[in-house]
């Protein structure tokens, strides 16, 4: 595991002008369980960075927190140059629409169709109504929905209802969904884990290409620590809400990661 | 070779308050059954007048056939009409009284009050304030259906919607999504079976109910009924009672099919 270092969390993030996040000491406690005990780390635009640790390690809240989806108790985040404890209600919105967010179980409404699924990525930016239903849209949007479905490989199935695709079908679909925002950056909170390995595998690859295609920058977090290093530039490790690694993906292995869940 | 273990026992034993709660219950409907003066001398006593009757009514007349028909005509538009007014403008209530949806707990307590009050004033009572206000006739029958409809679907819907899953709304909230995108892309799809559900039984109460607020003028088929047993026409009420008996079992037949191919 050489590249390894242990971090100080307390300290606050160098921000450059290349960063797309800064997180800075952030604390979230819920009720007397400490699930981030001062969390800090920064993440270079264009960078693939995976975030590992054990269940309850505050992986998922850490990603909620940066988007404000779960408000932090305290610290500082930084994203895409705004500060986002500092932001309105419409500030947060309009930020929201930069950052494409793929979640475990998709979540996709499950009696829309695929097309309409998609077409929700442009709900941040079409005028009111024009996203909300592929039947509504106008021309240029259902068209942008099915590239992006085209793209996922996904474009002979628009017209089916998201509840009866399978699993991986779904994932892509959240995918397609993600792009249709025309992010800057993407957050996943364990994407393939609800997929068999092969599905998860094959989802995880067309990902990746997706994102490095188009230079996104990807905060991911994971439980498949062969796909943390595999797919990430750099991995950070969590326990019990601190940082404990913060290294390059490249020197990394599975078996010096394992330890880490000891 | 041990006994086995003993199983638990076959019924778990009430608390004391339970105890005394379930004794309440029962001392209450006791009392309640003098209160109600209920008589099983008198039942068995009205039994022949019950036979009397039914011998009036037997064969039913047809000599105001038509009439008849276009008052429970008459009677279908008004629970229809009502019915999909009321359950158009219970959407924008329920949203308003569901509890993550609300833009203010303020609005919430507000618009949870207005449904109650709605829900617990009988629609009879509509019925009689509204014939007061637009006089009589089928409209003060269609508002009272409107506000009582708005009393039940109102609740029903707001709870399909509390109840409604999460996750997509929290992704369309990460996308920047506004609450009225997210209600509508979201909220109202997964909540559309429950919506379905209770539209369809809100029309077959709306029927029953229209048959009845004919009574206080309300228009409908009501008021024949009224007029027939007023003037001992016994054979002609029991024409509209089996036309109401037709038209209700009808409503409920097509509702319960529509549910079928709808959900």
């Amino acid at each position: 595991m050489s590249g390894a270092r242990l971090r100080a969390t307390d300290a606050l993030p160098a921000i450059t002008a290349g960063t797309d996040l800064a997180v800075g000491g952030v604390t979230k406690r819920f009720g007397a369980t400490q699930v981030l005990g001062g969390v800090t780390f920064t993440v270079p635009a264009g960078q693939a960075v995976a975030l590992i640790g054990a269940n309850g390690a505050g992986k998922s809240t850490l990603l909620r927190c940066c988007l404000r989806l779960i408000e932090p108790d305290a610290g500082s985040v930084r994203l895409l140059g705004r500060d986002v404890r500092g932001l309105d209600a419409a500030g947060l919105r309009a930020l929201r629409t930069e950052i494409g967010f793929v979640f475990q179980k998709h979540n996709l409404v499950g009696r829309l169709s695929a097309l309409s699924n998609v077409l929700h990525g442009a709900l941040g930016r079409a005028a009111f109504g024009r996203a909300w239903f592929q039947s509504l849209a106008p021309r240029a949007l259902r068209e942008e929905a099915m590239d992006c479905l085209a793209r996922i490989g996904l474009a002979a199935i628009a017209d089916r209802r998201a509840d009866r695709l399978s699993g991986g079908q779904s994932q892509r679909v959240a995918i397609a969904r993600a792009l249709m925002q025309r992010p800057r950056m993407i957050f996943a909170d364990e994407p393939v884990a609800s997929l068999d390995p092969a599905a998860g595998e094959e989802v995880m690859a067309l990902f990746l290409d997706l994102i490095r295609r188009q230079r996104l920058t990807l905060l991911f977090t994971s439980h498949d620590l062969a796909h943390a290093i595999a797919f990430a530039d750099r991995v950070i490790a969590l326990r019990a809400g601190a940082i404990v690694l913060d290294a390059p993906a490249a020197g990394l292995t599975v078996a010096g990661l394992r330890a880490l869940y000891d | 070779m041990t006994d086995p273990p003993r199983p638990p026992p076959r019924f778990e034993q009430p608390s004391l308050p339970a105890f005394a709660a379930y004794l309440a219950l029962i001392a209450f409907f006791v009392v309640s059954l003098s209160g109600t003066g209920a008589s099983i001398s008198d039942f068995v006593s009205g039994l022949p007048q019950i036979a009397r009757l039914v011998g009036e009514m037997l064969p039913p007349s047809t000599a105001r056939l038509g009439p008849v028909s276009w008052a429970l005509l008459e009677t279908f538009q008004m629970a229809f009409n009502g019915t999909v007014i009321g359950v158009l403008l219970s959407v924008p209530i329920a949203v308003l009284a569901t509890r993550h949806l609300s833009p203010h707990p303020a609005i919430y307590h507000a618009a949870r009050t207005l449904i109650a009050f709605f829900r617990t004033v009988p629609d009879l009572v509509w019925a009689l304030l509204f014939v007061v206000s637009v006089g009589l006739g089928p409209f003060a029958g269609t508002l009272a259906i409107i506000v009582d409809k708005i009393g039940f679907c109102g609740r029903f819907f707001a709870e399909a919607m509390e109840e409604a899953e999460r996750g997509p709304q929290e992704a369309l909230a990460a996308i920047g999504a506004r609450r009225s995108a997210i209600v509508a892309c979201a909220v109202l799809p997964a909540a559309m079976p429950s919506f379905v559900a209770t539209s369809l039984f809100s029309l077959e109460k709306a029927t029953r109910s229209s048959v009845i607020l004919g009574l206080v003028g309300a228009g409908g088929i009501g008021i024949e009924l009224k007029v027939a047993m007023d003037l001992f026409s016994y054979d002609e009420a029991a024409t509209i009672i089996l036309a109401i008996f037709a038209l209700v079992l009808l409503v409920e037949r097509a509702s319960a099919w529509l549910r079928a191919r709808m959900i």
